[in-house]
């Protein structure tokens, strides 16, 4: 199963495949592109140009066939606030097609499976961010969907109701649901999705799983914590000599980081702290993080970009 | 900077999201009939948990009817009571058309909301989200309706036509408010604000019920405002009212009022239910 992207007015010729059976994320900042991207799959939007196909299911041609595979849980929350949890289930079910019985049966299993029965007859409006989110997750699975579409699905999350999210994601998953996510935020398309998809200014600027873009760019990321703040300036001096790059002093006093290309280097550079009589606490070698992997690939910073940016 | 071999588990409440999952077939999409009583029951599930929204209901049919009968009754017809028995199903009338005006203003607020592309990404009839909140307010315009008669029989209205009468013209009133409310839910997909729905709703409702025959007799307008409140519906559906309230309706009467209504619902229901198919 193959699903193909065309293009829109906010999306400037994306050409995409999401490989069924996996998590798809799709990454970047506000107006990038990313929800329109998600509204033309879900068939609220049409494309100006360009064809999309959800699950073989082409989104003008046969709107039906696709809306009865996927299910959406929106940006803004695709819950009725003025109705209790129990009745968004309950309405959701029939209107999926189930009977009355069989639309409060399926209710009940989710509300309880998402730590939501103590809460089911409370107006959605008194829920907080966090419930409301799970609320919103459970609509999106009264019917088991093919394709399941989360448009930034933690923002405005605290950690905790991110993780419980993250959960049920993962969970889904192992269930064999795809998934399509967007996100704005680099460390949750590193821990959900197998394959990333970075998007700026309406285009796909990169794709690939975490490790292939990371390695795209080309770079580590060392961080060297000193015992003895004194010993900074003649440390940087020894690592940059030993790295052949530079080396740039942390916020934390005794630290010390630098962009290494060749991890061969780090150890040469290591040995020769030690030799300098040049005490450290702490020596790590990373991987670059997507802010990194942002920045690399489009020159400038993923929060640089949300700011000037009107909402998508 | 971060590196990738700190970054801890996450410790996780596990949400048992894999009995979540449904096993069960996927039942088959909803008949369009009951895809719009399950947004009928939404709209019920409003008015029960937010009742506020039910003081304008309330309160336009009982100042009306005080103050036109009150006020008015003596200089129109010499005394109030008699002036109520063709009134109060003028009043009625006007309250209903401008409660009506509520469904395109609830319209326009409800479909800015992510419940909205959660609808309207299911595999169900698209105008089943309108006719159904139409129908759903048709518990509201039935609300408003009882209290109007409600306040006029204690006044002093006496329909000679007795119950049945009453039953019927309400009936015939709920019928036109069904279709006239197209015209609302079209305004409410292509203005921007509820208050911009209401304004310009509310520019055609106060001349097409001021200018009717809901007041006074038309006989007594100069001849080119007699022409327009002869052609004006509402004044069709205020003389069919009094004539089921009142035992004296004709086919004819009725007849104009239902057929004015199937041309509302056949003109304006296209329209609304293109106009939100192509809302993007």
């Amino acid at each position: 199963m193959v699903k193909v992207f065309g293009d829109t007015r906010a999306v400037d010729g994306v050409d995409l495949t999401v490989p069924s059976g996996s998590v798809f994320g799709l990454l970047g900042p506000n107006g990038a592109g990313k929800t329109t991207t998600i509204r033309v799959l879900t068939t609220l939007m049409r494309p100006d140009r360009g064809t999309a196909r959800v699950l073989g299911h082409d989104v003008q041609g046969e709107p039906d066939a696709v809306r009865s595979h996927i299910s959406l849980t929106g940006q803004f929350g695709s819950v009725d606030e003025d109705l209790t949890g129990r009745e968004n289930l309950v309405l959701l079910g029939l209107l999926l097609g189930h009977s009355r019985a069989a639309a409060k049966d399926r209710a009940g299993e989710l509300l309880s499976a998402f730590e939501l029965a103590q809460a089911a007859d409370r107006l959605v409006k008194t829920y907080s961010g966090g419930m409301r989110r799970r609320l919103d997750i459970a609509a999106s699975l009264v019917v088991t969907p093919d394709l399941l579409i989360l448009d930034e699905p933690t923002t405005g999350l605290d950690p905790r109701s991110r993780n419980q999210v993250w959960a049920i994601v993962r969970a889904l998953v192992a269930r064999g649901t795809t998934v399509l996510l967007t996100t704005q935020y680099l460390d949750e398309a590193d821990q959900l999705a197998d394959r990333i998809a970075v998007m700026d200014r309406g285009r796909v600027i990169a794709e690939g799983t975490s490790a292939e873009l990371k390695t795209s760019t080309g770079a580590g990321a060392l961080r060297v914590r000193l015992r003895d703040p004194a010993d900074r300036p003649q440390a940087r001096l020894v690592l940059s000599r030993a790295l052949g790059a530079e080396v740039h002093p942390g916020s934390d006093p005794g630290s010390l980081s630098a962009r290494v290309s060749d991890p061969d280097a780090v150890s040469h550079a290591l040995a020769e702290l030690s030799r300098s009589d040049v005490a450290v606490t702490e020596f790590a070698l990373g991987q670059p993080s997507l802010d990194e992997v942002f920045l690399a690939l489009t020159g400038r910073a993923a929060e640089d970009q949300a700011a000037e940016e009107v909402a998508a | 900077m971060t590196t990738t071999h700190m970054s801890t588990l996450h410790p996780v409440t596990e949400p048992s999201a894999r009995a979540a999952l449904s096993d069960r077939a996927r039942p088959s999409s909803p008949t369009p009939l009951s895809a719009s009583l399950a947004f009928a029951w939404r709209a019920l599930l409003k008015i029960k948990h937010v009742p506020e929204q039910l003081v304008d209901v309330v309160g336009i049919p009982i100042l009306f009817t005080l103050m036109f009968t009150y006020l008015f009754g003596g200089a129109l017809s010499g005394s109030t009571g008699d002036y109520l028995q063709s009134l109060l199903p003028g009043t009625l009338v006007m309250t209903l058309v401008l409660v009506s005006v509520y469904t395109g203003v609830g319209l326009n607020t409800d479909i800015t909301k992510g419940i909205f592309d959660r609808f309207r990404s299911l595999p169900i009839w698209r105008p089943a989200a309108l006719v159904g909140a139409l129908l759903g307010d048709a518990a509201r315009n039935l609300l408003a309706a009882a209290i109007v008669i409600a306040l006029g029989l204690a006044m002093g209205f006496r329909p000679d036509a007795g119950a049945v009468g009453v039953l019927l013209a309400v009936a015939l009133l709920l019928v036109f408010s069904f279709s006239i409310a197209w015209i609302w839910t079209a305004l409410a997909l292509i203005l921007r604000t509820p208050s911009a729905v209401s304004n310009v709703s509310l520019l055609f409702v106060f001349p097409l019920t001021f200018a009717s025959n809901v007041f006074v007799d038309p006989e007594t307008m100069p001849g080119w405002l007699r022409a327009f409140v002869e052609v004006n519906p509402i004044s069709h559906l205020v003389t069919a009212e009094r004539g089921l309230m009142h035992g004296t309706a004709t086919a004819g009467q009725v007849g104009w009022v239902l057929l004015a209504s199937a041309a509302l619902v056949t003109l304006f229901a296209p329209l609304t239910v293109w106009l939100y198919r192509s809302r993007a």
